[in-house]
């Protein structure tokens, strides 16, 4: 998940979230799991005072090849800064459905060849936000590759 | 190293990059011994395909020598010293398109897969030098490229035969071949083949490798017409006949059983209204592609034939003959080639001497001729069909 920054078990059900947000913000959460069945389903919600309201579900789907798995994911949010926000971070690329969709790629792509894909022209893998501002597809030199990710 | 690049509409320039590095556990690292000039490069040196950057390292079919493996390569997959061929999709093996065999479809490899979604409906595969839209890779007109899924695309050459009658491999034969492939050749077929480029000629070629009776070749140009006739195909210039009239006289009335277009969205032929139709809106970006190749090979297949579509289409076409496809039972089909299913088993036609690469290469420059290479490639100077580039 590349806009996470930290994950911290806070009790049985109960965890600390940190992500990353526009403008180089940090926005974080407690959560809670709400409903969960091993192998098949994990629902969770905010609780407390989050910076994003958020509830949540994973489901995990036998494909009807008998073989894949399908992974299903219902993600309701609040933004702060409400629709104005909203239409400023999906422009950046980070509003939560475009992050989702680049975890979920990213997701498969981990599951299936073992790593996240990188370009010459997208080192970072797949990412909204990187997509039309790329750097030509040529190799990147030794100072790009040291400054990593956002170079 | 060295590298031709991509430098605006019409414009490409060999200059100094950086040497490229294993990014992922499963690259190798390959010095490019030979790489050629592609007619879908054309679309993008012209401006057709869009999210060309400046500095794009370009190209799509080379070969060379491995020099560095990433940690996740398989020694027996794949070892430094190893002399390979690299298709131009860049294909995982894993993902549901891979295990169908549909590497250009490949689900993983394009890290720009939101642009391609877009455009298409559905990401594409990622391909070496060719544009952001496949994915920002950098491509192998250039003295070293960065392969990934190392274990998965590259084909081994473990026998003598020389760099110019397997670099091909790469792209523009098993493209010509899955032409053929595509249209389930019957050995009473006569096949018609629109577009005597590099990839026509494969095409014609695979086509009576499979069986057909008859192949023909559609184009304007007269040595890519004889070129094709001193293979043994029929050659029908377009400027002087009217095709579909030549090609009825030439079936009985019927019109070719198959047809394939090699040519794509950079057709140069029309009736000359619809040509001029067809010029206009895309010069005004109204429509992407000038479909008249594949306009022509609907109208002329015979009913219940099929029209096998190798050339490139980019965005949306107008003026699609519906009514005939449907009317008249045709089958359309059409792809990127899935390179990786046909390199092995083209290898051998090429080792048993059923298929020459070699007969269509006229040119062959240094990499920092890069750039005269393209101009005598796309205005067809000096008789030139295909440019083999040597870094
Ligand atoms: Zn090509
Ligand atoms: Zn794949």
């Amino acid at each position: 998940m590349a806009h996470l920054e930290a994950v911290r078990a806070t009790g049985d059900r109960t965890s600390h979230w940190s992500a990353s947000a526009p403008f180089g913000k940090n926005v974080e959460w407690d959560a809670e799991i709400v409903d969960e069945a091993p192998g098949e389903k994990i629902a969770w919600r905010s609780t407390g005072d989050a910076d994003v309201p958020n509830t949540g579900a994973v489901r995990f789907v036998p494909a009807p090849d008998g073989v894949s798995t399908e992974v299903h994911v219902v993600l309701t949010y609040d933004i702060p800064g409400g629709s104005v926000g909203k239409a400023v971070a999906k422009y950046l690329g980070e509003e939560p459905h475009q992050q989702l969709d680049d975890d979920l790629r990213r997701l498969k792509q981990v599951l299936e060849t073992g790593e996240v894909v990188r370009s010459d022209g997208a080192p970072w893998g797949k990412k909204a936000r990187k997509e039309f501002p790329q750097r030509p597809a040529q190799p990147l030199s030794d100072a790009e590759l040291e400054k990593g990710a956002d170079a | 190293m060295r590298a031709n690049t991509w430098a605006g509409r019409n414009k490409v320039k060999v200059r100094d990059v950086p040497d490229p590095k294993i990014l992922n556990k499963r690259d190798a690292i390959v010095r490019i011994t030979s790489t050629a000039i592609c007619g879908s490069d054309l679309h993008l040196v012209n401006g057709y395909v869009p999210t060309m950057q400046d500095g794009d390292v370009m190209g799509h079919e080379f070969m060379g020598e491995v020099i560095e493996v990433g940690s996740a390569v398989p020694a027996e997959k794949l070892r430094v010293g190893d002399r390979v061929v690299v298709p131009f999709p860049i294909a995982c093996g894993a993902c549901g398109a891979c295990t169908a065999q549909l590497y250009s479809c490949c689900e993983n490899s394009n890290p720009n897969a939101g642009i391609a979604e877009k455009m298409f409906g559905h990401p594409v595969a990622g391909i070496f030098g060719y544009s952001h839209l496949t994915g920002g890779f950098a491509g192998g007109q250039a003295q070293y490229a960065r392969v990934p899924f190392a274990d998965v695309g590259p084909l081994k050459i473990e026998s003598d035969l020389t760099d110019e009658q397997v670099l091909f491999l790469s792209d523009i034969l098993p493209t010509g071949y899955m032409g053929a492939e595509m249209c389930d050749i019957q050995s009473s077929d006569v096949v018609a083949v629109w577009g005597a480029g590099p990839v026509g000629q494969f095409a014609m070629d695979s086509a009576r490798v499979l069986g057909a009776a008859k192949v023909i070749a559609i184009d304007k140009e007269p040595y890519r017409l004889q070129m094709a006739e001193r293979a043994g195909h029929i050659p029908v210039n377009f400027e002087e006949v009217d095709v579909r009239s030549r090609l009825l006289e030439l079936t009985g009335g019927r019109g070719p059983d198959k047809c394939i277009d090699a040519v794509g969205l950079e057709a140069t032929h029309g009736s000359a209204h619809i040509a001029a139709y067809d010029h206009l809106k895309q010069a005004v970006r109204s429509e992407s592609d000038r479909p008249h190749a594949l306009r022509q090979a609907i109208m002329s297949c015979r009913s219940g034939g099929v029209v096998s579509v190798i050339g490139v289409y980019g965005g949306l076409v107008d003026k699609f003959p519906a009514g005939a496809w449907m009317n008249r039972s045709l089958t359309l089909r059409t792809g990127q080639c899935h390179v990786q299913r046909y390199m092995k088993p083209l290898l051998q036609r090429i080792e048993r001497g059923e298929i020459d690469p070699t007969r269509i290469i006229t040119h062959t420059l240094p990499l920092d001729d890069a750039s005269r290479g393209f101009d005598i490639f796309k205005n067809k100077q000096e008789d030139c069909e295909k440019v083999v580039l040597k870094p």
